[in-house]
């Protein structure tokens, strides 16, 4: 059975249809990047699939969680999957420590010490165990998407969604964070990424779905999407 | 005849400035609640419930508050209600309070990125969570220079209840006046006070802004 399954999802904005009927199925385990044009609804579809979005007709069920529009089934679908901005958004009146605990006592009710330790090893995972205290001011752009990333991995999600989340990084830093999504890949995490890093996809990803106006244009591992001669090129 | 010396007519003055305080307190904090109140159905998820709060505010604010006052104390009469001033005063400069403050504390809530909802969203957290551990406490930041900033049209706003007939520091001006025949001493006294009480506000509004440093934070 897929992890993830979405089954002809439609989604408008008043009259401007952005996604036209979509069909994605994830399996567990597998790095998928979403490429595509600015405007061909890639960041949209990976906003539905944890309901930031709703959509307008079709359905998206995750490890059987189905997204409907109440507090409850949302709830629900939220725990199982993560998600990371390309803004980091970061909640700037807490600690790091404050930003990896706040949701685990908050949503799950984990025992403040229990979820102080998790904090600390999913800082420690992202390399940013020495920042603990720190705010979120007082670090790099790389280091707070980091962060970003182990505030996701502390609420144990079996799937991360990746809203271009290097878009917004000086090049230099772009590196340190896909490193540690690339561990992540590595350890089986499921992903979903909206991407501009072509590079990556084709190293990490299992697949790639290419959009284009609001519909998958494309869809395989990287090799058949991507001609090998034109990205050397 | 019986003289008025100075100190007769300050210490009367002052005397009465004790009710224009309490009620000020009383608006300010019952105001506060109530508009918190207002706040949370003005942001509401439900269409009806934010009309509904729309609608207070607009009728509050696009009213004199003198005309709140009359309706307080008239209007309940015509019920048989016998309001005393005191108690006309106060509910209508709380009702009036509130519907300021929720406005002010909505721009507040407003100022926060979309992001930091849809962060928040996303780890599970229903909207009171969010309002609670992520969104209040960095709107409450802001909301500090202009809500004290708030309490001085609070303070002043004190005075038109001598019209119905509390006995606070304008109602007293008035008594005295008619006393001792110095209308330009005592509403210049009069004046001084409410200057004494009002000025520390706007002042601490002023230093609370450079303090927290609003322009510079949470970008």
């Amino acid at each position: 059975m897929s992890l993830i399954e979405i089954t002809e999802v439609r989604k408008s904005f008043g009259s401007n249809e952005v996604l036209k009927g979509i069909n994605l199925d994830v399996q567990p385990g597998e790095v998928i990047a979403i490429i595509g044009k600015s405007g061909s609804g890639k960041s949209t579809l990976l906003r539905c699939i944890n309901g930031l979005e709703m959509i307008s007709g079709g359905s998206i069920s995750v490890a059987g969680a189905q997204l409907l529009d109440d507090q409850l089934h949302l709830k629900t679908l939220r725990l199982k999957v993560g998600m990371i901005f390309q803004q980091f958004n970061l909640f700037p009146h807490l600690t790091v420590g404050g930003n990896v605990i706040l949701s685990q006592t908050v949503v799950k009710k984990t025992a403040r010490p229990v979820a102080e330790a998790m904090a600390r090893k999913m800082l420690d995972r992202v390399g940013l165990a020495q920042k603990f205290d720190a705010y979120p001011d007082e670090l790099s752009g790389g280091q707070q998407q980091r962060v970003a990333i182990a505030r996701a991995l502390a609420m144990e999600p079996i799937a991360l969604l990746c809203d271009e989340i290097t878009s917004a990084l000086d090049p230099e830093l772009v590196a340190e964070v896909l490193a540690v999504v690339r561990e992540l890949a590595n350890e089986g995490m499921t992903l979903l990424m909206v991407t501009h890093e072509m590079k990556f996809a084709r190293d990490v990803c299992s697949r790639v779905v290419f959009m284009h106006q609001g519909r998958v244009h494309e869809i395989g591992p990287p090799g058949d999407v991507f001609p090998i001669r034109r990205l050397r090129s | 005849m019986t003289e008025f010396t100075l100190w007769d007519i300050l210490r009367n003055l002052l005397l009465a400035t004790r009710w224009t305080i309490l009620l000020s307190l009383v608006s300010f904090v019952g105001g506060g609640l109530v508009g918190l109140l207002l706040l949370f159905l003005r942001i509401s998820s439900r269409k009806a419930v934010r009309v509904f709060a729309r609608c207070y505010i607009e009728l509050f604010q696009g009213t004199p508050l003198l005309m709140q006052l009359f309706i307080a104390f008239f209007g309940l009469g015509l019920f048989g209600i016998d309001v005393p001033a005191w108690l006309a005063a106060g509910l209508a400069l709380i009702l009036w309070t509130a519907a300021f403050l929720a406005e002010i504390w909505r721009g507040c809530v407003e100022a926060i990125t979309k992001g930091q909802w849809e962060a928040s969203a996303s780890l599970g957290m229903g909207r009171l969570q969010q309002m609670r551990y992520v969104i209040l406490p960095q709107a409450m930041k802001i909301a500090v220079p202009p809500t004290v900033g708030f309490s001085v049209q609070v303070v002043k706003g004190t005075a038109l209840t001598s019209i119905i007939g509390f006995v606070e520091l304008s109602k007293a001006g008035t008594v005295v006046t008619n006393a001792t025949f110095q209308p330009f001493t005592v509403y210049g006294l009069v004046a001084l006070i409410y200057f004494a009480l009002c000025w520390p506000l706007s002042k601490s509004s002023q230093m609370l802004e450079r303090k927290l440093n609003v322009a510079h934070r949470n970008h």
